[in-house]
């Protein structure tokens, strides 16, 4: 008896944070669902059960679907460029002599990850400024002024220009997680590699890309899933506009609960989020439980 | 020179051009927003690859004085209570479930580390209405409370995969010491753990530091802005006076730079170990 009193008082190390997280994160979340199912005006506080019709809307709405296409149109591009561009690039780096440099190398790519993607927002919004913008002007200097566009003012070029910004803020990021993927490749077998005859490009394919692909798995599904909870810098640079073409599932929730006042719908499309978040952390999970690389 | 030679010394030049195109793609931009907050709003709509006339400090001051200090000040209070609040939340859990033995150990850290793969999108429409109810919704608090909750999983997970490779006879030699759990934990433990724990400071300031959704839904019509609801404010206020708008931007945006340039080693090691190791 004593023992069991003994070993739950240690219960008390991990209270605080079971109960942060029972009441923060899980209950929330298991209210949302509840809050799906119901016509509910936030101001009045007036509610109403209406079953599955919040979901029924989801699906005869355009502007959830536009949402969801821009989401995987994110995601997609995502994984070019901050996966297997990151991948490249980190290749790149990791093969310039002098460790000073490579150094140098990663730590100016990643600056644009560590400043928020509310300044890195805004700076895009005046770097794509049709007027005193930095990429018109650039085109017109460089004799391209005929390509010069309201990039985000309309719905052709808004929502590419918006996942370019987030390209630029977050490519550093996952290039710094490749190179010290290879770097924590033995030397050894490269040399062997070498000695076998193997030039860069075969050393890259049978040698590189084989011996990080955990890390390669690890960051297309965080890189997936990211894409499913952008948020910060639409609601910064377009704020889902122009009509609604860069609307992606997290602002179109937003707008939907707290500008057009309709909480349960915003609840439906949060499940969607969920949904989709919690399969592809399911699959991380299952990625990173995989026999790790052997060396 | 050889024929391979040759052609690895071009293969060299182009990757570096390469490299060397990328630095100015993103340096360039971050250049022209510094640049630009010394400028005057009108040299704004000039040549925008000129450098300032007269390299004012005006914007910056006038940034300063249109709400920037009130920002920055509550920015800094959640990013330090928060970040205090997280990692020690964390390291005591860290603490029970690999240096104590607590009943359904497995359970409990499956529960906390399962917060990881939940997105705060999700649980943003129950937290308005549970934080009206508490009458905390537009307060530091909510803030405070939320950064902590939604980082305590990731904190923990990283402390605690560093906690688990200590070995077995630190706890020994503390209990013939005489020292408590209390103890041990605060002299013994917790030091050891040291790398680890700057590398989770570092990580939470910048999340703290950066975030946008929280801080927007759950203080936007308060006076207790952070940073970047802050800036957006400038932007509705002051949209035409650009250069105010870039002064800000830069005041947000140079404490997390300085910060990684000092802290690089930690935040690479955290954020290596963080992506499922």
């Amino acid at each position: 008896m004593r023992t069991v009193l003994r070993r739950s008082l240690g219960l008390a190390w991990v209270l605080p944070a079971l109960v942060l997280v029972g009441v923060f994160v899980y209950l929330p979340l298991a209210q949302n669902f509840g809050f799906s199912t119901l016509e509910w005006d936030i101001y009045s506080g007036a509610q109403q059960y209406v079953g599955l019709d919040n979901y029924r809307k989801l699906v005869d709405d355009p502007v959830f679907w536009g949402s969801f296409g821009n989401n995987v149109l994110y995601a997609v591009l995502s994984i070019v460029f901050q996966v297997f561009g990151a991948l490249l690039l980190a290749v790149l780096i990791e093969s310039v002599r002098g460790e000073r440099w490579r150094r140098a190398l990663r730590a100016v790519y990643f600056v644009p990850s560590a400043i928020s993607l509310t300044v890195a927002g805004l700076l895009f919004y005046f770097v794509y400024e049709p007027n005193l913008g930095l990429l018109n002007n650039a085109l017109e200097a460089a004799g391209l002024g005929g390509l010069a566009q309201p990039w985000l003012g309309q719905e052709s070029t808004a929502m590419h220009a918006v996942i370019a910004m987030s390209q630029w803020q977050g490519f550093g990021y996952s290039t710094l997680l490749f190179a010290v993927a290879i770097q924590r490749i033995p030397g050894e077998i490269y040399g062997a590699a070498a000695i076998d005859g193997a030039g860069p490009v075969r050393r890259l394919i049978h040698v590189t890309i084989p011996l990080v692909r955990e890390m390669t798995g690890l960051m297309t599904v965080v890189t997936i899933s990211g894409a499913f909870q952008v948020f910060n810098e639409v609601m910064v640079m377009t704020s889902g506009g122009p009509d609604n073409s860069t609307q992606v599932l997290g602002t179109w929730l937003y707008r939907s609960g707290f500008v057009r006042n309709d909480f349960g719908y915003a609840a439906a499309i949060a499940t969607v989020i969920f949904v989709v978040t919690l399969a592809l952390a399911l699959a991380q999970l299952w990625v990173a439980r995989r026999r790790k690389v052997d060396w | 020179m050889t024929r391979v030679g040759f052609l690895g010394a071009i293969a060299r030049v182009f990757m570096w051009a390469f490299l060397l195109a990328l630095v100015v793609v993103v340096v360039y931009p971050l250049l022209w927003m510094v640049l630009n907050g010394f400028k005057s709003n009108a040299e704004l709509f000039g040549d925008p690859f000129a450098l300032p006339v007269d390299w004012s400090l005006d914007s910056y001051r006038k940034a300063w004085n249109r709400g920037v200090s009130d920002y920055l000040t509550t920015s800094v209070l959640v990013t330090v209570t928060s970040t205090v609040a997280t990692v020690l939340v964390s390291a005591w859990a860290a603490y029970g479930l690999t240096r104590v033995a607590i009943p359904l150990n497995k359970t409990i850290t499956g529960l906390i580390l399962g917060g990881l793969m939940l997105a705060p999108t999700v649980a943003l429409v129950p937290l308005v209405k549970m934080f009206q109810a508490m009458g905390l919704y537009n307060s530091f608090w909510a803030l405070l409370i939320l950064y902590t909750a939604f980082r305590v999983p990731f904190t923990t997970f990283l402390i605690r995969a560093y906690m688990i490779d200590l070995p077995r006879e630190v706890d020994e030699a503390a209990e013939v010491d005489g020292a408590g759990r209390w103890t041990a934990f605060w002299r013994i433990i917790l030091p050891m753990c040291k790398p680890i724990i700057i590398s989770t400071v570092m990580l939470h300031v910048l999340f703290a530091w950066n975030e946008y959704l929280f801080a927007m839904v759950f203080t936007s019509g308060s006076g207790v802005q952070t940073l970047p609801v802050g800036l957006m404010s400038l932007m509705s206020k002051h949209g035409t006076d650009f250069s105010v708008v870039f002064a800000g931007m830069v005041i947000a945006a140079a404490p997390v730079v300085l910060l990684f340039f000092l802290g690089q080693r930690y935040i690479v090691k955290g954020l290596a170990d963080g992506i499922g190791k």
